[in-house]
């Protein structure tokens, strides 16, 4: 398996790269872990002409924190993001997710810019993204915008991306203390994709959720914000009714594909139980 | 394809530095492989499931079957032919993997023991299950990687100065 | 004798012969990278291939037009059906007696299917040049369902062989029909299930999977223009007979064929055929006068070179009421794809698949097997077993737990009711086997005590009426499986590959100072040969295994031999080594008789010299009989001191085993976790107790793998799905279980050493048993069987069936 040709470039500034894609328009793509991109190349389904590599650009790296916000520069890597105190202090689901993710190697290179960004509804990150109520910060030839993570995504690789912009960094705003999160993902074997996967972030007060959001990986075009389940939800104690109907509800919005992963059926079925199991962990945690 | 200009790389590879022209495609395991001659690292599935093209650069694990060589300019590189000490003597992961038979066929043990090296500098007394979980990057066909574990477990042992207690079945 | 002196035991461990746990000479170049497999050589000039596929299953050839490839700087040639034509060579022999397409001729017979390759300067030219080859495609109707492959409308695949209706086999029935193929008494077995109180009559399909080892098939050929000589590197398992075939198929002379199989990165019965990118490496570097190179990616791997399995089995056992079974019937549908190229000894066109009826004594069965073709890749490899054993020892051990369920009978008490006895051995089977040597009571007792089987019930029965009373969603299951294999392929009275014998071979040449060459036709691809066959000689010959050098892979040194796969390079090729070692201690003795002056007679051979009876100081050690074999005149023997043997065994080998699995079940997820898997192999005489554990943890976690969710899948359109290393399930260290081991040792009577074998038993008796266990797992739901793969989802939807996500 051999890529196509293509020209390489190595910009170091994000006004440089933004620069290069806006000029090279859709023959050009922008270049992070590559552990998407690349494998789509060597098999020749993805044949760009350029590729820009946002290796060189230091202030996509990096967490801070400004303010209540996180802030995640594109090009931080998973394992970064493992190993980050301040994320394990206060965004505590993104550990959790990013060992979920794909396999050592490729957290060392995978970045969570590529993984929200690209568009894959079997990537994890967006489904925790939206839980999250994540900004996505955007730059292009207009210059840059914000975008919520719940508007970004639009089908299978298709996002509100414009032609020429790509992804600087992701700000999550303040959570709660004390609030309980989950990501359960059912997948066949290290490295796969999820058959199905639910990330929840819910807080508590006096035994009865509070606030609820929950979305879903892997069972549409998109993951999926599962906003009417977090509804049934809020106001509960977790009793096995509300659990079950807030599965119900996931499980109506659900609309996988029949692949090697299991059937539609199956897979639908599969959403409501990691709902199910992510709400009572994160229930028990928060 | 030819209007396509090489580009030249330089990068640090076992601690000497290496350079060569190539097209901005070239795969760094076919740099490593057919431009330096370093045939220990293989490829085993082209898509980035194996590892079994597992190279150190930087301090990091990476599939060189889904990287560029470009990519890699001014890095720092092991491979396994640079894991021995220059007097020869094995790494204790090279001498581990001998001792608890932790391999077969021969052809995932560079990308393997390079995993484990690695994994031993970032965790140097991992459990079972955190060796297990650490080396869910490769995959092995011929050993069921129970051997493997004991060899990562022999080598943790010996770089820590420490006696390896083989587990009881 | 002083202090110094070593005692027996001393000198016996210096031998490291059989019995010790020798460590491997093979890892001191694989943990330093100094492996040499086919792709890690480079010659001088060397080209690449690469090749054009079919995007269809099933369609005519109507036009390709390689000109634009051929434009591109870098292009050598690109090669077609029709350049292979006025060569003969657009088709070649399988092993199986059937022709297989090297490039697609006329038509294209399943998708992935080579229809040209394009040879350039490099690997990446290449791979730009097949994009620019463009062939038009007719799509026909494409036929995936071997049920249908007899229709009287099904479509027609093989039109080269359209009006042939006598096949390798015998009478074709139909025009998509390969073979039909009978064993046993059907009168007998049908007059028994007339009248037998219980019967039990279910289909268990084997699906497809594929042996995918880490490297994929590659090869590498050189033809020398001036001198006619041709070298070709390969992954070749058995390289002797690429030779043979090579020589056949060309015209060049045998001894100017020279054929070397390097390090191999695992074969699995992958590499045992031939397959068209070595035809085509080997055609463009006698057309080009240059090396030309072939590696296949992993896609290409598992979808066009070699599957395995595919064997819908539909399979009756008759009893009394008490457990006692009265006969077996089964009948085999076998898809086996687009050409026959199942790599089984050539009389056997379902492999060895009549040793069904297993470990019991089963007085009456019959057998009937019909292949068929469909628009698939061909194959149907033993893929780490010994021809088609592992689909024959799942349709036993599978119906044997399906009529226990029947009879209400626990199935480790059934299966002990139904061994063949210990004194029954040399055992006769109803379908034509010679079972060598078995205590079969002894495994399944020392078994049963090892993991607590009566607790194990117990347990269980409280597990599940937990479940039934809505404690618990996990149901737990106890797999249970005996199996006998049969391997050491084999005799060359009913055993050979095209005609070629299935001996082997050893040469042993001691060196005048003592150490040693032993020189074989096997080919190890993991396994371990150059440890312990050294054992063998050591042991044999009294040589230290370090100063023993084994090679192998290379056909201009070694022996003529058969390779290695159905286990057979310890039964046969081990057997060759003792015997080649005895020739030459047995010259060894007429020149230990010479120097010591005495009789040969009297004296008696001890661990690593002669020594004279009675007198144990005066003896003479083989490094000083080495010596003088070379340079010593001795009267009536010529100088030197080496020996070949052709080993030509006079029956198969029967390892055998019991294997247990404990398993818990999340109905909700349909996700599976072995809590417990515990192993005991019989494989006779043990050489080296490492390298078999190894070799049980090997074939083990294949089986899981198989058992538990790795196949090659098709849809009705013929596209082949999840061809990756994504969606093909090769399991990491996190989802492999742990293995406990056992032995028990019951030597062949007939092997020289009483070894049988025992790289493929772990999964021949694995598959089942992970697969018993699910089927255990739903059983007390009403649950008869469940078809492998059982991934996730298709657990999940058995208890959807069963009714049991109702109550959740």
């Amino acid at each position: 398996m051999i890529p196509g040709a293509f020209t390489y470039h190595r910009p170091k500034s994000i006004d440089e790269a933004a620069a290069l894609l806006t000029s090279l328009g859709e023959e050009a793509r922008p270049l992070a872990g590559g552990h998407s991109l690349i494998p789509m190349m060597k098999l020749r389904m993805a044949t760009p002409e350029h590729l820009v590599d946002l290796a060189g650009i230091p202030e996509l790296k990096g967490v801070c924190q400004n303010g209540g916000d996180i802030i995640i520069g594109a090009m931080t890597t998973q394992a970064e993001l493992i190993a980050s105190e301040l994320l394990a202090a206060q965004v505590p689901i993104l550990r959790e997710t990013s060992l979920v993710i794909a396999d050592p190697q490729i957290r060392y290179c995978g970045t969570l810019g590529g993984n929200v960004a690209n568009g894959d509804p079997g990537n994890d990150m967006p489904a925790v993204m939206m839980t999250l109520d994540a900004r996505y910060t955007i730059v292009g030839e207009k210059g840059r915008r914000v975008i919520p993570s719940r508007e970004f995504y639009q089908g299978a690789y298709y996002t509100a991306l414009e032609p020429g912009e790509f992804l600087v960094s992701v700000t999550i705003p303040a959570l709660p203390d004390g609030h309980g999160f989950a990501y359960e993902k059912m997948k066949r074997k290290v490295g796969d994709y999820a058959t199905a996967a639910a990330a929840v972030v819910l807080t508590k007060k006096d035994g009865v959720i509070a606030t609820c959001a929950l979305a879903l990986t892997n069972v549409g075009d998109t993951a999926l914000f599962a906003e009417e389940a977090a509804q049934i939800l809020i106001g509960s104690r977790l009793d096995a009714a509300s659990l079950a109907r807030a599965a119900a509800a996931a499980e109506a919005i659900a609309a996988p594909a029949t692949d090697g992963r299991g059937t539609a059926a199956y897979r639908t079925s599969i959403a409501g139980v990691m709902v199910a199991r992510a709400v009572r962990r994160a229930f028990e945690r928060a | 394809m030819s209007k396509i200009q090489k580009m030249h790389v330089t990068m640090t590879v076992n601690g000497e530095t290496v350079e060569g022209l190539v097209e901005p495609r070239t795969l760094l395991i076919h740099f490593i492989r057919e431009h330096l001659l370093l045939t220990g690292a293989h490829i085993g599935c082209d898509t980035g499931h194996c590892g079994a093209c597992t190279l150190d650069i930087d301090g990091k694990s990476v599939k060189s079957c889904t990287m560029f060589a470009v990519q890699a300019e001014g890095s720092s590189i092991v491979t396994i032919e640079g894991l021995a000490a220059p007097d020869g003597t094995l790494h204790a992961l090279q001498e581990g993997f001998r001792m608890m038979h932790g391999l077969q066929c021969g052809y995932c043990t560079p990308g393997m023991i390079l995993r484990a090296h690695r994994l031993l500098i970032e965790n140097p007394n991992p459990t079972e299950a955190e060796i297990r979980f650490g080396i869910s990057g490769n995959l092995c066909r011929c050993t069921g990687y129970q051997n493997i574990v004991r060899a990562i477990q022999y080598a943790a042992a010996k770089l820590n100065g420490t006696q390896f207690q083989e587990a009881a079945e | 004798m002083n202090d110094l002196t070593p005692t027996k035991e001393q000198r016996e461990a210096r031998l490291e012969g059989m019995g010790c746990k020798r460590k491997r000479v093979e890892d001191i170049r694989f943990t330093q990278g100094k492996g040499n497999y086919v792709d890690d050589i480079k010659l001088p000039g060397m080209l690449f291939g690469d090749f054009v596929r079919s995007t269809y299953a099933h369609a005519r050839i109507k036009r390709i037009d390689t000109s634009k490839a051929k434009a591109l700087p870098g292009v050598r040639a690109v090669l077609t059906a029709d350049d292979l034509k006025p060569l003969n060579l657009h088709y070649m022999p399988t092993l199986a007696g059937d022709v297989a397409a090297v490039l697609a001729d006329e038509k294209v017979l399943f998708q992935n299917q080579e229809v040209a390759f394009v040879v350039a300067d490099d690997r990446y030219i290449a791979a730009d040049a097949i994009e620019l080859v463009e062939v038009e495609y007719e799509e026909l109707e494409p036929l995936t369902n071997p049920f249908k492959a007899m229709d009287a409308d099904a479509p027609l695949l093989r039109e080269d062989i359209k009006g042939k209706m006598e096949g390798a086999h015998g009478p074709r029935k139909h025009y998509n029909h390969i073979f039909n193929w009978q064993v046993g008494d059907r009168e007998a077995a049908d007059d028994i299930f007339a009248s037998a109180p219980v019967k039990t009559k279910d289909t268990y399909w084997y699906h497809r999977t594929h042996p995918s080892p880490l490297e994929t098939c590659q090869s590498l050929a050189s033809y020398d223009k001036v001198t006619g000589h041709l070298t070709i590197y390969g992954t070749f398992q058995a390289p002797h007979v690429v030779r043979t075939v090579v020589s056949m198929l060309s015209g060049i002379p045998e001894s100017k064929v020279h054929v070397i199989a390097p390090d191999i990165g695992g074969g699995f019965g992958n590499k045992v055929g031939v397959y068209p990118g070595y035809v085509c490496s080997i055609v463009a570097s006698i057309v080009l006068g240059k090396p030309v190179k072939w590696v296949e990616d992993r896609m290409e791997n598992l979808s066009t070179t070699s599957f395995a399995r595919d064997y819908h089995m539909t399979t009756e056992l008759a009893s009394t009421q008490d457990g006692k079974i009265l006969g077996m019937r089964c009948y085999v549908l076998a898809d086996h794809g687009a050409f026959d190229a199942c790599a089984d000894p050539t009389k056997w066109p379902a492999g060895f698949m009549n040793i069904c009826t297993g470990s019991y004594g089963i007085p009456v069965a019959h057998l009937e097997v019909d292949g068929v073709y469909t628009n698939k890749a061909s194959g149907g490899v033993a893929y780490r077993c010994s021809f088609r054993v592992t689909e024959a020892v799942y349709a036993i051990e599978r119906a044997v737990e399906v009529l226990a369920q029947k009879l209400g009978m626990d199935s480790a008490d059934l299966r002990l009711k139904n061994f063949i006895r210990r004194e029954q051995f040399p055992y006769k089977s109803a379908l034509g086997w010679e079972y060598d040597s078995g205590d079969y009571h002894l495994a399944m007792n020392k078994a049963m005590e090892a993991v607590g089987y009566r607790q194990l019930r117990a347990e269980q029965a409280e597990k599940r009426a937990a479940f039934q009373r809505g404690e618990t969603r996990e149901v737990m299951g106890i797999g249970v499986s005996f199996f006998t294999e049969i391997v050491g392929a084999g005799p060359s009275k009913n055993c050979d590959i095209l005609g070629v014998g299935m001996f082997d071979s050893c040469e042993i040449r001691i060196h005048p100072t003592g150490s040693a060459i032993a020189r074989m036709g096997t080919k190890s691809q993991g396994q371990g040969h150059e440890t312990t066959y050294a054992q063998i000689v050591a042991t044999e010959l009294g040589i230290p295994a370090d100063q023993i050098q084994v090679e192998e892979g290379n056909t201009d040194t070694a022996p003529y031999g058969l390779g290695t796969y159905g286990s057979r390079s310890t039964p046969v090729a081990g057997a060759a080594i003792a015997m080649a070692s005895r020739k030459i201690r047995a010259k060894m003795q007429m020149i230990a008789a010479h120097l010591l002056e005495v009789h040969h007679n009297d004296l008696d051979w001890d661990i690593d010299g002669y020594q004279v009876k009675g007198l144990p100081e005066k003896r003479i050690g083989v490094k000083e009989i080495a010596w003088a074999a070379y340079h010593q005149p001795i009267p009536n023997l010529e100088p030197g001191l080496e020996a070949v043997n052709y080993y030509d065994p006079p029956n198969m080998t029967y390892p055998f085993g019991a294997y247990f699995c404990v398993m818990d079940i999340d109905v909700d997820t349909g996700a599976a976790k072995v809590r417990r898997f515990y192993a005991l192999d019989d494989c006779g005489t043990r050489i080296n107790p490492m390298i078999i554990e190894g070799q049980v943890h090997g074939g083990l976690t294949e089986a899981f793998a198989v058992a538990m969710g790795q196949e090659i899948r098709y849809d009705a359109a013929g596209n082949v799905m999840g061809a990756s290393f994504m969606d093909f399930f090769v399991p990491t260290a996190v989802e492999t279980p742990h293995w406990e081991t056992d032995f028990t040792v019951t030597p062949s009577p007939h092997h020289p050493i009483g070894a049988k074998g025992v790289g493929e038993s772990p999964h021949v008796g694995g598959v089942p048993c992970f697969s018993n266990a699910v089927n255990d797992a739903l059983s007390f739901c009403g649950s008869v069987h469940i078809d492998m793969p059982h991934d996730a989802w298709r657990i999940w939807e058995a208890a959807e069936k069963l009714g049991l996500h109702k109550a959740a």
